[in-house]
């Protein structure tokens, strides 16, 4: 019998269920290897060597070394374990997550002080607010 | 008998706590936000209790994916604040209660709720922030705290309605404990919020408003709330108000008692990518 998943038709968003949770395994393992200040310097001194001692897929480790959230995100990454690459790299948490909106670290900031992203238009995939696929420059997830 | 004297919720954002840690409190971009808590501070001097009871969620820091429980309760001696990737926070050691914690257990297990003994943990942001909130930044936590973390990372996080169920349970245990303790139970995380995917950066204010309404006056119906709703109106991260149904779970009221009294509100956007909540309700005496 299908789960019932009534999430997947929220635009701009992957709720990390059991699902993603299992493709995402060691893609938030390595990240969680991030906590200890000698990894992040192994990390820091050569991604592609630290990123291949994990058993992640390829397209996983490309998108790490890319620092494409969203990707990162559909390969079963989740926002919490991908901030320890933030962490590591200096960022704070609203740089990333500006960084997956198509908008500007400066534009996403002001949109925060102004009361944040409306719900209007946002609720549904299909609607026309500014967080659906064809309002993105990267275009988003469809299910 | 130990008893339950308010309720405190309240956002955990961990800006907050790095605001705090680089002393930029007075910056005008945190100045209102620190304004609301400034009658918080003053109602948990006069209001001290015995032990804090504090629902809170782990952010994949004592827990990663190798274990997932849903509900934790910490039972140490003490817990020491988490090197989260930034180092530790520059705050006190959080002393337990083992004694409640356990009775706490035991009691809540009987009850039907399978909780997680914790006996080692360490506790980041979400349980830290909300007590310098309260407290300020003193050399000690001013009294015992019992850490109770709840899953809300991995999908499905249990319901509005098992939380509040699960709170009803928790004053039913801590009302049966023998020594006369004064507890409060806090319940954190949220309000409106999305951290990930081109729909980050969602805040939602009217729906924040009218749950914490809701929260107050028919907490029932605050329970009813399914997880598609917080997600849809209150971002992916919204869901974390959950935890605020077991604190309210275990309020006077839902027991059969009289109504309790809203000692302060609060609502504030942004604290960097959230909405801000915050309540205390005082059970009658």
């Amino acid at each position: 019998m299908a789960l019932d998943k009534p999430y997947k038709d929220v635009p701009g968003t992957t709720i990390f269920d059991a699902e993603q949770s299992r493709k995402g395994y060691h893609l938030n393992q390595f990240c969680m290897s991030l906590m200890k200040a000698d990894n992040r310097a192994r990390f820091k001194a050569d991604e592609r060597a630290y990123l291949d001692e994990w058993a992640m897929t390829e397209d996983q480790k490309l998108a790490v070394l890319a620092r494409d959230l969203n990707r990162c995100i559909a390969l079963g990454g989740n926002i919490y374990f991908l901030a320890k690459i933030g962490a590591t790299d200096g960022k704070s948490f609203q740089q990333m997550a500006g960084s997956m909106t198509g908008l500007s670290e400066e534009q996403y900031r002001d949109m925060m002080i102004k009361g944040g992203r409306s719900a209007e238009g946002n609720r549904y995939i299909g609607e026309d607010g500014d967080a659906q696929a064809h309002h993105q420059p990267q275009g988003g997830k469809k299910d | 008998m130990a008893k339950i004297t308010a309720s405190v919720y309240t956002s955990h954002v961990p800006a907050i706590g790095a605001a705090i840690d680089t002393g930029k409190t007075t910056d005008p971009y945190w100045v209102p936000l620190f304004k609301g808590y400034e009658p918080s501070k003053s109602w948990m001097e006069a209001s001290k209790p015995d032990v804090i009871f504090l629902v809170y969620n782990d952010h994949a820091t004592a827990f990663s994916l190798e274990m997932i429980p849903t509900f934790a309760i910490g039972c140490a001696a003490e817990f020491k604040p988490a090197d989260e990737g930034y180092g530790p926070r520059p705050v006190p050691t959080v002393i337990g209660h083992p004694e409640l914690a356990s009775h706490i257990a035991q009691s809540v297990i009987q009850d039907d709720f399978d909780l997680t003994i914790v006996n080692k943990m360490d506790v980041d942001h979400g349980l830290t922030v909300p007590l310098n909130l309260l407290c300020g930044s003193p050399d000690a936590w001013p009294c015992p705290v019992i850490p109770f973390a709840v899953n809300v990372v991995q999908y499905p996080v249990p319901s509005g309605q098992r939380c509040f169920n699960l709170g009803k349970a928790i004053r039913k245990a801590i009302e049966s404990y023998d020594e006369p303790l004064k507890v409060q139970i806090w319940g954190t995380g949220g309000m409106s919020h999305q951290l990930q995917g081109p729909r980050a950066g969602l805040i939602n204010r009217e729906w924040d408003n009218a749950w914490l309404d809701k929260l107050i006056a028919d907490p029932a119906a605050a329970a009813a709330v399914p997880h598609i709703e917080y997600v849809r109106e209150a971002g992916s991260e919204g869901i974390e108000l959950v935890m605020w149904l077991i604190a309210r779970g275990a309020m006077d009221d839902v027991a059969g008692g009289p109504a309790p009294t809203v000692a302060h509100r609060f609502y504030h956007v942004p604290a960097s990518n959230t909405g801000v909540g915050h309540l205390i309700l005082e059970n009658k005496q």
